[in-house]
């Protein structure tokens, strides 16, 4: 018996990358979603759970000052257009309109941060106050992690694009930095509704 | 041997052998040392400071069998031996059985998948550093009596600020952050390269059962892990920062640490217990000569497993006030749980009874394994039932139970996959007689030390006394569970005498020693840096049993920089190219910033910003591309 015909792939006609959930990086993002996602789940079956555990909601405290917070959630709403903009210029590898784009979310995340730090001025509750405090801090400052860190991620790659000497695979990582940046809005709405109207709707 | 070989076909010139080590290889030098990025570098470094730790484990657990070996004993303290049973648990579940399953897998994984290296190398070496850097930590603390004594789950109000002043715990609780931070990011290693760098042709069904095993284990870790993670950040922050997440006198609440810590600690067990799972369907099929009975049923048990995994964690607190409808809840999921690992095993005992076996050393952990799970398994069926559970609750009898599904569920596969592998790893077979010595040894001795267990519960000692005293019944049987880690203790030295000795001089062991079915023994053993010259095209579930298994290779990816091939993740088809990083020593350096971060934040929540100052940048150093790297990707670029 003869061995069969020995199939050959020739890897040299292959794209060098791709976008999308083809690329390794999308899985990378995906995963760090998954588990970012889990920790924010916890920590709102966290507040649900302490909620449970008092007649009196929230405790000790006046609801959170509604202005900061849904000033913050309408910018962040906002941002989702250019962030688009971007990942579809990023994935028509359109180099001048990611660089205005990049920046335009950078300053997106600025913004972000200066009314994320009068958000925290505007709790009416300390994180020492009761677990209530306790929750509403948790909440909010883990969500603030990722806006930094997505704030970053988003300056350095902008910066990386000013570059003569563009990869095309820089291009997936801007692609995958806006499906990040979806992530961390997206995860804002559910958060937003707890710690601002959790304490006023009974 | 005298089997062709399929992959050696295609094998490099050595002018392109040296130019794929250069490429792939650890640069030398201290600097390059802990530059590495090759998986089975990291993957090696990760067994070996696993079994490290293992052998720490071991220690304190023998110190504990030396304090109870008679009534009144003196030998240790009360203080110390909190610290002890503390450091024992906590070693064993954070710090060598997860750690040791991934390692397993970032090792095996991208060999049996039949590629070059794993997705994200330096975020793999990146993993490992954290986990080493965590363990130093919390065996530093110990060392200087500042060890964690609250138990390895860390109870609050007894583990919260009121109760337990001091750094102790606040150890304890950095220590989980660092471990978590590294199997989750592992987890993500895993899945991406499980996911989409399998071989030509290795379709999702085609995939050997240990890489299911991992991939099953990494996505319960990516959703398990968290709520430890949160549990452990919300303990330290009650105890540095004074929020009140677990403190009833101001709205917080002893049972959340409960529940948030079980339902990280149910699954936990599962995440031991299934890639060891793999282990042993790895095992018996090249043990037994024939493929695996009941592929599918076996898949499908292990995500099953998976999943129910997650609905079992009150059955830890049976004893607590949660509210009983919930209790028989949990008790029918406890038992439910039984049927998928039932059916595996039924799987295993068909393949047996139809193969030809091959009794060689990892074939008898095997089967070690069936006859102490099953009893670990019964017991467990018994401490389901909340009304039992509640009698025994915190007695030996819960000790004995943990031990026979761990140590037999989890740690007798994973020596019968040292000898497996271990050829695989350093391209030396173990000693098959000091193998028999060990593992009869440590067979005995594990029943001599945990069975009486069984008994002392079911007499009434409870578990983390530091001594008992001489006229309630226990002392002989104490000193028989003594005796036994004696022998268990004598076993481990054979084993590592083994090691030493087979590592320098041990029988020279072929490609495919065993006559295995997948892809890892169709390289050189120990494998090459770039793992497969030319990637294979796999054909069927066993690549290496018949002449059609391996039908083709790949061509033309680029040996320098060095490329690898990206498939789709349903049926494997060839996607794109992907260059991979050279190694680098950024990941190192981001680890040490990431520690200095997590120890500094033990002593001033400061340390949380300015510890991110140069997290931050050791981080961007390590994702910008130096010029030259940027000319040779664009030199090898296609678009899409």
């Amino acid at each position: 018996m003869s061995r069969p015909q020995e199939q050959v792939v020739d890897a040299t006609q292959l794209p060098s990358y791709a976008f999308g959930n083809r690329s390794l990086m999308w899985w990378g993002t995906f995963g760090m979603m998954a588990i970012e996602g889990m920790v924010f789940a916890l920590a709102c079956i966290v507040y649900f759970y302490v909620r449970t555990r008092v007649d009196e909601w929230p405790p000790d405290a006046l609801p959170p000052e509604l202005v900061w917070g849904t000033a913050n959630t309408l910018l962040m709403l906002l941002s989702l257009v250019p962030n688009e903009w971007t990942k579809r210029a990023a994935e028509a590898e359109d180099l001048p309109k990611v660089r205005i784009g990049m920046w335009i979310c950078v300053g997106f995340g600025t913004a972000f941060l200066l009314l994320r730090t009068l958000e925290f001025t505007a709790l009416n509750v300390r994180w020492d106050t009761n677990a209530y405090g306790s929750a509403v801090w948790m909440l909010l400052a883990l969500h603030t992690i990722h806006v930094a860190t997505d704030f970053w991620d988003t300056t350095v790659l902008a910066v990386l694009m000013m570059q003569d000497r563009i990869e095309g695979k820089r291009y997936v990582d801007v692609s995958e930095n806006g499906m990040y940046w979806y992530f961390v809005v997206l995860a804002w709405l559910p958060i937003y509704a707890i710690i601002y109207f959790g304490a006023r709707v009974h | 041997m005298s089997r062709d070989i399929p992959v050696g076909r295609g094998e490099p010139s050595p002018d392109e052998n040296g130019k794929l080590e250069r490429a792939w290889g650890t640069p030398p030098g201290l600097v390059g040392w802990l530059s590495s990025i090759d998986h089975k570098v990291i993957g090696y470094r990760f067994i070996v400071t696993a079994m490290a730790f293992f052998a720490a484990g071991g220690i304190l657990a023998a110190l504990m069998r030396l304090q109870l070996a008679v009534p009144e004993n003196s030998l240790i303290g009360p203080d110390l031996y909190n610290q002890i049973f503390t450091m024992h648990g906590t070693t064993m579940m954070f710090l060598f059985a997860v750690p040791v399953m991934q390692a397993m897998g970032v090792y095996l994984v991208p060999l049996m998948v039949g590629t070059r290296n794993i997705a994200f190398p330096r975020l793999n070496a990146y993993a490992y550093w954290i986990y080493l850097f965590g363990g130093l930590m919390i065996y530093t603390a110990f060392a200087l009596d500042i060890g964690p004594d609250a138990g390895w789950f860390s109870y609050p109000p007894l583990a919260g600020p009121e109760f337990s002043p001091g750094k102790r715990v606040d150890f304890w609780a950095q220590l989980i952050t660092f471990t978590e931070v590294s199997g989750l990011l592992t987890s993500i290693v895993l899945i991406t390269t499980i996911l989409k760098l399998r071989a030509p042709g290795m379709t999702l069904d085609r995939m050997p059962l240990f890489v299911w095993a991992i991939l099953v284990t990494s996505f319960m870790i990516m959703f398990a892990m968290p709520a430890i993670m949160f549990a452990s950040t919300g303990l330290i922050t009650d105890r540095l920062v004074g929020t009140h997440f677990y403190n009833p006198a101001e709205g917080g609440d002893a049972m959340l640490w409960q529940h948030l810590f079980w339902f990280f600690g149910h699954p936990e067990v599962y995440i031991i217990f299934i890639p060891a799972l793999g282990f042993i369907s790895s095992i018996i099929a090249t043990f037994a000569r024939r493929p695996v009975f009941g592929y599918p049923v076996l898949v499908l048990s292990m995500i099953a497993t998976g999943f129910l995994g997650f609905g079992l964690w009150v059955h830890h607190m049976f004893a607590t006030d949660a509210p009983e409808l919930g209790k028989s809840f949990f008790t029918a999921a406890s038992m439910i749980i039984a049927i998928p690992t039932a059916l595996q095993i039924f799987c295993w005992i068909t393949t047996l009874w139809n193969g030809r076996l091959n009794f060689r050393v990892p074939l008898l952990f095997v089967l070690a394994f069936f006859f102490i799970l099953v009893i670990g398994g019964l017991t467990g069926i018994m401490l389901a039932s909340g009304p039992l559970d509640l009698q025994v609750h915190d007695t030996y009898f819960v000790v004995a139970h943990l031990h026979y599904v761990l140590i037999g569920g989890a740690v007798f596969p994973l020596f019968g996959a040292f000898y497996y592998w271990f050829p695989k790893i350093t391209g030396r077979m173990l000693n098959e007689r000091l193998g028999r010595w060990n593992f009869w040894l440590f067979f005995i001795g594990f029943n001599v030390t945990f069975f009486p267990m069984h008994h002392l519960g079911l007499y009434g000692m409870p578990r983390r006394v530091y001594t008992y005293p001489a006229n309630v019944g226990w002392s002989d049987l104490n000193a028989v569970a003594t005796l036994g880690a004696v022998v268990i203790a004598v076993s481990m030295l054979l084993f590592l005498v083994n090691v030493i000795r087979s590592y320098r001089s041990g029988a020279r062991s072929p490609h495919d020693p065993w006559s295995a079915p997948t892809l890892e023994w169709a390289t050189a053993s120990p494998p090459p840096v770039y793992n497969f010259a030319r990637i294979p095209i796999v054909a069927s579930r066993e690549p290496l049993w018949g002449p059609s298994g391996i039908v083709g290779r790949v061509d033309g990816l680029s040996m320098d920089p060095p490329e690898n091939l990206v498939t789709c993740v349903l049926d494997a088809a060839p996607d794109h190219r992907s260059v991979y990083p050279r190694p680098g020593i950024w990941p190192f350096l981001s680890a040490v910033a990431t520690t200095v971060l997590f120890v500094g934040s033990i002593f001033t929540p400061w340390a949380i910003v300015w510890g991110a100052v140069p997290v931050a940048i050791a981080l961007t150093a390590w994702f910008w591309p130096g010029k030259d790297e940027i000319d040779e990707h664009l030199a090898l670029e296609r678009k899409p």
